[in-house]
């Protein structure tokens, strides 16, 4: 038992360095940097793994807008103040994001914009909500996200229910889809649409002759599409990100099966249209929200995201560009930026953003979602309708 | 500091032994009781809950040494358990069906059904060896994660992919370890009780796995790591023994699931997946294999690692480039890949391994023939 | 009935691409007792290269099957240069270590090529272009591509040359040795490091040709696609019998036409309980099965005394 004796008593003296050392050089940050005010906004979606390209244009369009924010130059409370963004990667995995959460929370930023992911945005605002920071999410749609009870957690995007009600609204009255095929990934965002989507469409009268499945890691469809191709559906809705709903469109032409494809705000993407290629054309998409072109700002959006970082919008982007507007709005109209302070004007916006008008129920949803319909024309999303997504859920 | 190590180093040399001894597990237990106030106060709740995280790996990776490191059977679905032991506790504390059963009922049952499922993982691959046996495993540990994943319809067992979430806090009658606990002269925090729970759990578990190392069936999974054949003619109950390792391993794992789950309160497939099954594989081997303190160390410093290079990924570049050049997430991620290769490349039985171990290796190496040379079965 | 055929077609497709990576990981396991996890990392290597070096041509308006040659003929000796550095410096020391150690090796060198992809491609998915024109075949009502069509025969005619080389050639005859004992074949006078760095590398070139197809049939690569690709070509592998070189091509095409026909019939051989959700556990439990009874896979001697 010596070596053992041995071993714990070096561990604990290592230990006790370690801990003295890295004690001793830790700098508390400054609040303030001259007469500036800092005001901290954490941000966090995977930046590594297969969602990254999506995790990085949400991060481009956060900094789009703290930058923004920073050279328009406001002022709280009557002191200048400076945003600053701390983006976190939280690997869309729930306990990595419970660890960015409490990152924050020890960081003290004064809000949260995030996560991207409904999986990891669950575990998160529990933390978010116990330290009283608002946390507001352009892109995680699980409803229970706000059912949670909890008053710091708002969205400024449309959730499953309304995308899925939206979809099927556009499938069985202007499609006018007597039969449907759903496919989905079996991740908690294409489950969640699928049975929205499936339940709306059923109520509406359509058919649905398959239900198919797949994985957020697939590339081969075919046996699935070969099955759906036996039971000859109008429309195809395919319940995924872009990532697989191109090339799946791509192999479904292959085989000949001609349904009508349509695919949720995942699939919304210039990325789609690369990958789907031809087969792309015609074919329907949905995004929430009204059209950039059509919303005051939002072309000036497009074209200064396109310039600055030299690709199209990938998906989530202006959403989250709006959520730290609607979060530096309510502090302006709070007059703080102070959590505790400014979270009560959070849920009073009457922001106008590139997206939408941001107006928030009582749980922290958008009161008045609307659902944009998109068609690929020669290589371009170009905009359809819109529905109303809160009728439509009537 | 230097100072003070040599210190105890010399301390631990003294003639006295019994004195040392007790003194040293004194000073360990004030430390491990210390801890989690220090880490709060000098480094932030973030590395409290990465600390919290670090003792279910540690439960975890015992768990995995047991089939791995004691009977030498190569487990790459181990993750599988920790699943089944997070579900029961979601299943049977949350509003999912309404139930919210005490955690001494759950913990128990939660580590009996692992086990259950250890058995049934271990009954019909008794006959495979090394790989084979690895990817069978690794199909039942994707076999378990689909099944998490697609049983809402036509029942709605487990909520499918949208996960299980407002699971209860662990809670001991109605002392709930998710609010603080007021003790009258002090507010412990509730990451603090988290961890209290976590290491008393962990250290069962360490004694548990201290006690099997020597015990009679320890012995007997040496036995059969070294060679099964020889066992068997020894008079070994080889098909009841690696049975009890895939048992009490998955034990370990059930007991670290209900615990997480009572400390995330939310739980969701994508959490149990192969990667998870590979890093704690990576842990076992990386700390030292069949080692106990090695692998109590692997946990720790790969739970520990990728998170450290996430706070210096970025300013490290800040200082020496003054730009980053690199995109810290990714760095991150490339260090970690490094890490691996190096550590085994340099340190192959791992970064402490048994003492006995090291010296077989190092035999093996200076006789510089092939460690395994198949000796042909026909 | 078509629908029957059509699902065998996508099968043998699959298979194919299976097969043609299942070799890599069976020939090194045949020589080394080593799971080389990365290789399927190698073949997204191979993907991107081809993709990359097709992108650069597309201007130059050569024909497309003359791109794809030439983006093979670039990504074959990257994929082997870097299968050459990937034994040399993460394998080869560890020769001599504890089996689990390689294991762990191969895992880090695995997470360390899927980052440095997603550096140099960046983050995104790539849509690959068409190599081929789209022309189909109708046969008995299903459909086949020209694509298609090569892509079987591509795989068939590599897979023969391989049994050719191995079964024929001194090469191959020196590769049987190795597999079989190390230290007597080094005794017999063949240079044992030599022909193990040339299975890492014949491997690689087929990686790469592996690569090229999954780009060209399902017209997207990404740097994680290695991945679950390696998975289930290991799972092949093994399935076949893991070191042999015809298990591994029944195995593959097996691992394919399970899957196909698995995604495609589950729902109605189960009564509508199972749906496709399910088609991953089918191709387990296939595997399960087959080594349940079966335990060195399908061609596999019995090895089931070799630890």
């Amino acid at each position: 038992m010596t070596p053992f004796a041995r071993h714990a008593l070096s561990l604990t003296a290592i230990a006790l360095a370690s801990l003295s050392l890295t004690a001793c050089g830790k700098k508390e940050a400054p609040p303030t940097a001259g007469n500036e005010v800092i005001i901290t906004i954490g941000h966090a979606a995977p930046l590594t793994g297969p969602q990254a390209h999506l995790g990085k244009d949400n991060e481009n369009g956060a900094v789009m807008a703290i930058d923004e924010l920073n050279s328009r130059g406001m002022s709280i409370d009557g002191k200048k103040v400076k945003f600053v963004l701390v983006s976190e990667d939280d690997q869309a995995d729930p306990k990595a994001g419970t660890t960015v959460a409490q990152k924050f929370v020890d960081k003290k930023v004064n809000g949260v914009i995030g996560h991207l992911n409904s999986g990891t945005t669950i575990p998160a605002s529990r933390i978010y909500s116990e330290a009283g920071i608002p946390q507001i999410s352009g892109s995680a749609t699980n409803p229970t996200y706000t059912q949670q009870g909890f008053k710091t957690t708002f969205r400024v995007f449309a959730n499953d229910i309304h995308q899925g009600q939206a979809l099927a609204q556009f499938a069985t009255k202007s499609l006018k889809a007597k039969t449907i095929a759903i496919v989905d990934d079996r991740t908690a965002y294409g489950q969640g649409l699928a049975d929205e989507f499936k339940k709306a469409a059923e109520a509406a009268g359509a058919k649905v002759v398959a239900q198919e499945f797949t994985t957020d890691k697939a590339t081969d469809f075919k046996a699935i599409l070969t099955k759906i191709k036996a039971s000859n559906p109008d429309v195809l809705f395919f319940s995924a990100m872009d990532a697989q709903g191109g090339p799946a469109l791509k192999q479904a032409r292959e085989l000949g099966l001609k349904a009508t494809f349509l695919i949720g705000d995942g699939g919304c993407t210039p990325e789609f249209i690369k990958l789907a290629g031809n087969a792309a054309d015609g074919q329907y998409c949905s995004l929430p929200g009204v059209p950039l072109e059509k919303m005051p700002g939002g072309t000036v959006f497009k074209d200064k995201y396109q310039k600055r970082y030299n690709q199209q919008i990938q998906l989530y982007a202006p959403y989250v560009y709006d959520a730290v507007m609607v979060m530096a709005d309510a502090m302006q109209r709070a007059n703080s930026a102070e959590p505790a302070k400014f979270l009560l004007e959070v849920g009073k916006s009457q922001y106008q953003g590139v997206t939408a008008k941001v107006v928030f129920d009582a749980k922290g949803d958008l009161a008045a979602p609307a659902v944009s319909i998109y068609q690929d024309k020669g290589g371009n999303w170009s905009y359809v309708e819109t529905v109303d997504a809160a009728a439509a859920a009537k | 500091m230097k100072m003070t190590a040599r210190f105890l180093a010399r301390l631990s040399r003294h003639p006295n032994d019994n004195r040392v001894h007790w003194l040293a597990w004194a000073l360990l237990g004030l430390l491990l009781a210390a801890l989690p106030w220090l880490v709060a106060s000098g480094f932030g709740n973030t590395w409290l809950r990465i600390l919290n995280f670090a003792l279910l790996y540690v439960m975890l990776a015992l768990g995995l040494n047991i089939v791995v490191g004691f009977a030498g059977l190569l487990d790459m679905g181990y993750i599988a358990f920790y699943a089944v032991g997070a579900y029961l506790w979601a299943l049977l504390a949350s509003p999912q069906f309404g139930l919210h059963w005490p955690l001494w009922a759950i913990l128990p049952l939660g580590a009996g059904l692992a086990g259950l499922f250890g058995v049934l993982l271990g009954a019909p691959t008794l006959k495979l060896r090394g790989d084979y046996l690895a990817i069978v495993t690794l199909g039942f540990g994707e076999i378990i994660r689909i099944f998490l994943n697609n049983l809402n319809a036509p029942v709605n067992i487990t909520n499918g992919p949208q996960g299980i979430s407002a699971i209860d806090p662990v809670h001991i009658g109605s002392l709930s370890l998710a609010r603080p606990i007021d003790l009258g002269f002090v507010q412990v925090p509730s990451l603090v009780s988290y961890y209290y729970l976590f290491l008393i759990a962990a250290l069962v578990i360490i004694g548990i796995a201290l006690r099997l190392e020597r015990s009679r069936v320890g012995r007997a999974w040496a036995a059969i790591r070294e060679d099964e054949v020889a066992a068997k003619a020894c008079g070994i109950n080889t098909r009841n023994v690696k049975l009890l390792a895939f048992a009490m391993g998955a034990t370990f794992g059930g007991v670290a699931g209900g615990l997480f789950a009572g400390f995330q309160q939310f739980v969701s497939p994508e959490s149990f997946g192969l990667l998870e099954s590979v890093m704690v594989l990576c842990m076992v081997v990386l700390g030292g294999m069949g080692h106990i303190p090695g692998v109590i160390f692997g946990a720790l410093l790969l739970t520990v690692l990728p998170e450290f290079f996430r706070h210096i990924a970025g300013p490290v570049q800040q200082s020496l480039f003054g730009t980053v050049l690199i995109d810290p997430e990714n760095l991150r991620m490339l260090l970690f890949g490094l890490s691996l290769v190096l550590v085994m490349r340099y340190r192959p039985s791992g970064l402490w391994p048994s003492p006995q171990r090291r010296r077989e290796i190092e035999d093996v190496q200076r006789a510089d023939a092939p460690a395994d040379v198949p000796v042909s079965p026909m | 009935m078509d629908i029957f055929l059509q699902q065998i077609i996508n099968g043998l497709v699959l298979g194919s691409i299976y097969a043609l990576v299942a070799l890599g990981y069976t020939m090194v396991y045949g020589i080394l007792g080593l799971i080389n996890f990365a290789h399927g990392e190698v073949v997204m290597i191979g993907a991107l290269v081809s993709y990359s070096v097709m992108m650069v041509l597309v201007p130059s308006g050569l024909p497309p099957v003359l791109l794809a040659l030439i983006s093979v003929l670039v990504a074959a000796p990257v994929c082997m240069a870097l299968a050459w550095a990937i034994e040399r410096y993460a394998y080869r020391p560890l020769r001599h270590a504890p089996k689990l150690t390689p294991l762990i090796s191969a895992i880090g060198v695995s997470i360390l090529l899927q980052n440095m992809a997603m550096m140099i491609w960046g983050r995104g998915y790539h849509a690959f272009p068409d190599i081929l024109p789209a022309i189909h075949f109708d046969i008995g009502g299903a459909q086949i591509t020209l694509l298609q069509t090569v892509t079987i025969g591509l795989a068939a005619l590599t897979m023969g040359i391989l049994a050719w080389m191995i079964q024929r050639t001194s090469l191959g005859q020196a590769m049987r040795a190795t597999a079989e004992s190390p230290a007597i074949a080094e005794l017999m006078g063949i240079p044992v490091n030599r022909i193990i760095t040339l299975t890492f590398v014949i491997g690689a070139a087929l990686a790469a040709l592996a690569g090229l197809m999954v780009g060209a049939n399902y017209s997207v690569a990404h740097y994680y696609m290695g991945f679950m690709l390696g998975l289930k070509a290991f799972t092949a592998a093994v399935l076949g019998g893991i070191g042999n070189i015809t298990g591994a091509m029944l195995g593959g095409l097996l691992l394919g036409l399970i899957e196909s026909l698995g995604a495609g019939y589950i729902e109605d051989l189960t009564g509508g309980f199972l749906g496709s959700n399910y088609q991953d556990i089918f191709a387990f439990l296939v595997l399960i099965g087959v080594l349940v009874f079966r335990p060195g896979g399908l061609m596999g001697e019995r090895v089931s005394e070799r630890a």
